[in-house]
């Protein structure tokens, strides 16, 4: 089946499941954290749209009310507090030096190859847009593990950590037409306790240690060496 | 009749181009608060300097003085390849977009020459940025271009625009990802502002005035328009290969009409979004600037990447 043939809400899911990959692709060769944190809340409003044209299409109204919390959790509040966070500790001018940017990002695409070899035997019989949707979700949760291997800083952790989140959200909007009401609910809060908490994390971990720094954490030792 | 009216486009094209560049400036200096120039200005700037004498170094050799006028011509045959305000065209079937991307090189490769003929430190030193930032933006949009190219199946552009005509409104993944790429390679080209300031001749990151700083009345006349055609080809390539609703598919004069306001009003809008992202943006260093082409390489390359994956029968 070419893409000529599909309706324009499988277009359009395509289209998106594209950019929210790029998205975490320019994620990954991030080395400031503000940039990184904009780029996040543009993939999370690309996850919004999905799930509002999902909604659309469906004529299901609580997808709506879904979109409306997405939008309301990852495009605004969760990027404004980390946003917050990175200006109050001054961490707006530092620029990570990632180690080996060409390798992450070939490491990245073959994360991509990987998650379409993983997925493709499974997918045999369903539609393919099922198929490509779901294996770039897929690409994007290891991709957002990826991020956490590969940066420093406690604040690219959270990001990465919550593009995970982001990646399943999409596949759970693709793959189900929605999700019921309860789980999207507890999803929207679980996120959302998480990122108070991560906060609080940031505060305890500069005031101790003096950095955002997780490689520093290695030298924590009980006893001196 | 269809010569003919292939001749009256690249007329038009030639004749609309500092249009454009007015037009662009008005909106630019409107966004900064200046005292906008009236639209013809670039006109009246093309007329003084073919008024001026032009002054040629002592150690300019024959190259320097035809280089101008090597340089429009390639520019002009390359303008006439495109289609603008109708899809099928005699000239559009004679060459197709791997030659265009060719005219533009041979265009640039005498332009790089005449910079280093006088033997000033300035040409040199802009005709080997030139290169440089050439060499990666070619293969960026060739990559963009060959994303089209493998949707039409043909590297005719009358032949891909129309594929996409009729195709209708199809949402691609691949299309998104060229449109993007194709933006960032023009930025790169026409020497726009996060790569290029084409408003000054103060500093010392500049590139394409570099390399025409010894360059003065007619023949500097011609570069300039030149350099405006250049910038009219990408928004008209941009504009009718991504969102070429409007274009005439026959050739009565109603299409035609109909075709001619569709590309003023897409260019109005470009230029509006260039003028808007000039004025937002600030010129990169010179060593951001691969960076820059590599990331528009790589979004050529995602884009024919998921024409592959996403959009090919399986």
């Amino acid at each position: 089946m070419e893409i000529e043939n599909l309706d324009h809400y499988s277009q359009v899911i395509l289209s998106l499941a594209a950019l929210v990959t790029l998205t975490s692709f320019i994620m990954l060769a991030q080395g400031r954290l503000l940039r990184l944190v904009f780029v996040f809340a543009l993939q999370g409003f690309m996850l919004v749209s999905a799930t509002a044209i999902a909604a659309y299409s469906f004529d299901n109204p609580h997808l709506y009310i879904s979109a409306a919390i997405t939008l309301a959790l990852k495009v605004l509040f969760i990027p404004w507090m980390l946003r917050r966070h990175i200006l109050k500790l001054n961490m707006h001018r530092d620029v990570e030096a990632l180690s080996n940017k060409t390798a992450i990002m070939m490491g990245g695409a073959s994360l991509v190859v990987f998650s379409y070899y993983v997925l493709h035997p499974i997918m045999q019989n369903s539609s393919m847009i099922l198929l490509n949707a779901l294996s770039l979700s897929l690409a994007v949760i290891l991709l957002g593990m990826l991020l956490m291997i590969s940066h420093h800083q406690a604040i690219a952790h959270v990001v990465g950590f919550m593009s995970i989140e982001n990646g399943l959200f999409f596949a759970a909007t693709v793959s189900t037409n929605g999700m019921p009401m309860v789980v999207e609910l507890g999803v929207a809060f679980d996120v959302l306790v998480a990122a108070v908490l991560f906060g609080i994390f940031f505060l305890h971990i500069s005031s101790s240690i003096d950095s955002l720094d997780v490689d520093k954490m290695n030298r924590l030792n009980e006893v001196d060496q | 009749m269809s010569i003919l009216l292939a001749m009256i486009q690249t007329l038009l094209f030639i004749a609309l181009a500092p249009l454009l560049a007015g037009w662009l400036k008005g909106c630019k200096c409107h966004l900064q608060n200046r005292k906008a120039p009236s639209l013809l200005q670039p006109y009246q700037d093309l007329l003084k300097l073919t008024h001026k004498q032009p002054v040629v170094s002592k150690d300019a050799s024959w190259l320097f003085i035809i280089a101008p006028y090597i340089i429009f011509s390639a520019t002009v045959i390359a303008i006439s390849v495109i289609p603008l305000i109708a899809v099928d065209l005699p000239t559009a079937a004679s060459a197709d977009v791997i030659v265009l991307v060719g005219f533009l090189a041979f265009a640039r490769f005498f332009l790089a020459l005449a910079g280093l003929d006088v033997g000033t430190a300035f040409g040199g030193m802009g005709s080997s940025r030139e290169m440089t930032i050439s060499t990666m933006a070619e293969p960026a949009m060739l990559m963009a271009v060959f994303t089209l190219t493998m949707t039409a199946s043909t590297t005719n552009l009358s032949l891909a625009i129309g594929h996409v005509l009729a195709e209708g409104l199809e949402l691609r993944p691949s299309f998104i990802f060229a449109l993007f790429a194709l933006i960032l390679v023009a930025v790169a080209e026409t020497g726009r502002i996060p790569v290029d300031n084409p408003a000054t001749h103060l500093e010392l990151t500049m590139i394409h005035e570099a390399m025409i700083l010894e360059y003065s009345g007619r023949h500097l006349a011609l570069i300039e328009w030149a350099s405006q055609l250049k910038l009219m080809l990408y928004g008209v390539l941009i504009a009718n290969i991504f969102f070429p609703w409007g274009i005439a598919q026959t050739l009565s004069l109603p299409a035609l009409g109909y075709g001619l306001l569709a590309i003023l009003g897409k260019l109005a809008i470009l230029a509006l979004v260039l003028a808007i992202s000039e004025t937002l943006l600030a010129k990169m260093r010179l060593f951001r600037v691969q960076e820059f082409l590599s990331f528009a390489y790589l979004l050529g390359l995602l884009g024919m990447l998921s024409h592959i994956i996403l959009e090919a029968a399986r």
